[in-house]
């Protein structure tokens, strides 16, 4: 199995060169990254002469606080308060070229074999060109993308919120979004319908986000 | 001349034919369905979202919840996609109990898949028959996780205990609108262990799905109501990213059991039951074939599990917790246990897409760790997301009365279309 996602890892940067940004076998899944401009003309030739004739899953990705502890081990004097205030958070990633990012996952039937094509999205708000003539079922993926993260699929015929509510209001999992949401409802039994409040409850975190650097999670 | 006029149709989300929460709007020229628009999310919990903020050990149980009718199976994704994370495999015996759970689950989730889509196109019987079976296979459940539908039972590293030796029993004390000639009756195969009482189980599974495909696969009714009802091409089933039983209805010989073997599945004598037509009825015929092969897997793990007792999680205390007698005494146990609880364990950083054989198609756990405790985006991929949003092509031009047949088909559950 490995040799095969070798083999197609050779084969894709063969084919792609300059085209993919990065090229990747880990965990012995094939991940290559494509800059937005060549995501349509790399998944058409990864359907119809690689024979990944699936497109299983589409995901959005916010990077804003990638790698960033809640707590910092090696200073602790600042307590446990630094795990509940995200002042210690800093949104800099010279690395990446933007901070969302969407991740295709496609099947391949004949050859029995994955692949992860991550394409970055530039631009503000955050915008893909649409797969939505290459695989169908993009539709709903990407209408579920644009709900969650607010990226655009340039392209799309249908893009419209599907997991929120009606007339919701911001991207629920963008990272900068809290966890408890920015409004309550509940039925007014004077108005006789259900009314938007902010919420009344304060954000807590129970388990502070940790990243060890000693040898023993190696 | 009278005036012709479409009618927007909506249907649910309070519907007893609409498998949940789904909101579908439909056009329709007459009886005709033109378009239909399912409007879901009523069901969303954010578990993605919730998932971020929480250690992945705590996360499991919320894999119960997504598809609850088979709840083994997601919290198996959700395991084996941190295993991969953490590059460890989970001891053999381990291994064959997912399988055999896995496969308890496919019969669980597709015995109430028979007794609803039955029961949504008229076949009344059926759900009661179906909901018999389920009774015992949640008992097992039970048995061994202590609950009958949430079980949290898999956990990373292997599951949380080995199986029991005796099978729990019903209580005269307990029961008592019942005889005691009557809990005798009851107790009758439970007098062994949990192994001796699956085992019962699937000597007497067969003659049962006899019976159903008695009331139903010459039935004159059942095959108005399905034949030639949401027919789905090979070519299109791919296009709209179908898989499990809807892609297998359509003729493509694909199972990851068999293509992309995890677990044990390697060793285990299977066949893969495929339709010809890509129709209603051949969805119907390759699950029902599909209980009588997990039948046959079940049968085998129970013999494989009879015979070779051993460990059913890794012995590594940084991913599973120490046994509760040695907290008590043993210090080392005990911070274990601590730091367990409290910050769960690191997970390298990378990224990770485990996918397993679901009841419902394919099932797959995305996890991206930034080398945290919590996963920094875990995104689930639900079948049942990919086959509603070919509602509206399956429907399309087929009468209001067949978009029931329609949802029977396509398995739905909401818990793991909204997540």
């Amino acid at each position: 199995m490995s040799k095969k996602n070798q083999a197609l890892l050779n084969a894709l940067q063969e084919h792609f060169n300059t085209r993919l940004i990065s090229s990747t076998l880990a965990l012995n899944e094939v991940t290559i990254e494509v800059a937005a401009k060549d995501l349509v003309s790399v998944c058409q030739t990864l359907r119809d002469e690689f024979g990944f004739s699936q497109l299983m899953d589409v995901c959005g990705l916010d990077y804003l606080e990638y790698g960033q502890a809640d707590w910092e081990t090696d200073k602790t004097s600042a307590g446990f308060s630094r795990g509940v205030s995200k002042a210690a958070y800093h949104d800099v990633h010279p690395e990446r070229p933007a901070r969302f990012a969407v991740v295709y996952h496609l099947l391949s039937l004949q050859e029995n074999q994955r692949l992860r094509v991550r394409a970055f999205a530039e631009g503000e708000p955050p915008c893909v060109p649409s797969l939505i003539d290459l695989w169908t079922c993009a539709n709903w993926y990407e209408r579920e993308a644009f709900d969650l993260y607010g990226i655009l699929f340039d392209g799309h015929p249908d893009l419209r919120r599907l997991l929120t509510d009606y007339g919701f209001i911001g991207h629920p999992f963008r990272k900068d979004f809290p966890i408890s949401g920015h409004v309550e409802m509940r039925y007014d039994p004077e108005k006789g319908r259900v009314v938007y409040e902010p919420v009344s409850i304060e954000p807590r975190v129970l388990v502070p986000r940790v990243i060890r650097h000693d040898n023993r999670y190696q | 001349m009278s005036e012709i006029r479409n009618y927007t149709l909506n249907f649910g989300p309070q519907h007893p034919a609409a498998h949940g929460v789904l909101r579908l709007v439909l056009e329709m020229d007459g009886e005709v369905i033109e378009r239909a628009d399912p409007h879901i999310g009523l069901l969303h919990r954010a578990t993605e979202k919730l998932a971020e903020t929480k250690p992945f050990n705590q996360s499991m149980p919320y894999m119960d919840r997504l598809d609850y009718v088979s709840m083994m199976c997601n919290e198996h994704a959700y395991v084996m996609a941190v295993e991969k994370l953490l590059g460890i495999t989970p001891p053999i015996r381990a291994q064959y109990i997912r399988v055999l759970f896995d496969e308890i689950t496919r019969i669980l989730n597709h015995m109430l898949w028979i007794g609803s889509h039955s029961l949504d196109v008229g076949a009344m019987t059926m759900f009661l028959y179906a909901f018999r079976e389920r009774e015992d296979l949640m008992d097992c459940y039970e048995a061994v996780s202590g609950a009958r539908l949430h079980a949290a039972y898999y956990r990373v590293g292997g599951v949380y205990r080995d199986l029991p030796d005796r099978m729990p029993q019903y209580k005269l004390q307990t029961m008592p609108n019942h005889s005691a000639k009557d809990i005798e009756r009851m107790n009758g195969n439970r007098q062994g262990s949990l192994l001796d009482f699956i085992e019962d189980f699937t000597n007497r599974f067969p003659t049962y799905v006899d019976e159903y495909e008695t009331l139903l696969t010459d039935n004159r009714i059942w095959k108005q109501r399905t034949v030639g009802i949401g027919v789905v091409s090979p070519e299109r089933a791919q296009q709209l990213g179908f898989s499990g039983p809807m892609l297998r209805g359509s003729g493509i010989a694909w199972d990851l059991r068999k293509k992309q073997p995890y677990e044990t599945y390697a060793d285990l004598d299977f066949d893969i039951p495929v339709g010809v037509n890509g129709d209603c009825y051949d969805r119907y015929l390759v699950r029902i074939e599909e209980l009588r092969q997990s039948n046959h897997i079940i049968k085998q793990c129970v013999d494989w599990l009879r015979k070779n007792p051993g460990p059913v999680i890794l012995d590594d205390h940084k991913i599973s917790p120490p046994k509760r007698e040695d907290m008590k005494g043993d210090m080392e146990s005990l911070i274990h246990h601590f730091k367990l609880c409290t910050e769960g364990y690191c997970v390298p950083q990378g990224e990770a897409y485990a996918a397993i054989e679901h009841p419902k198609g394919e099932f797959g756990i995305y996890i991206v760790s930034d080398g945290a405790n919590k996963p920094y985006r875990m995104k689930i991929r639900a079948p049942g997301f990919a086959h509603l949003a070919s509602m509206d092509e399956m429907s399309r031009g087929h009468m209001l009365a067949d978009v029931v047949a329609i949802i029977g088909t396509q398995d739905i559950v909401f818990g793991e279309i909204d997540r």
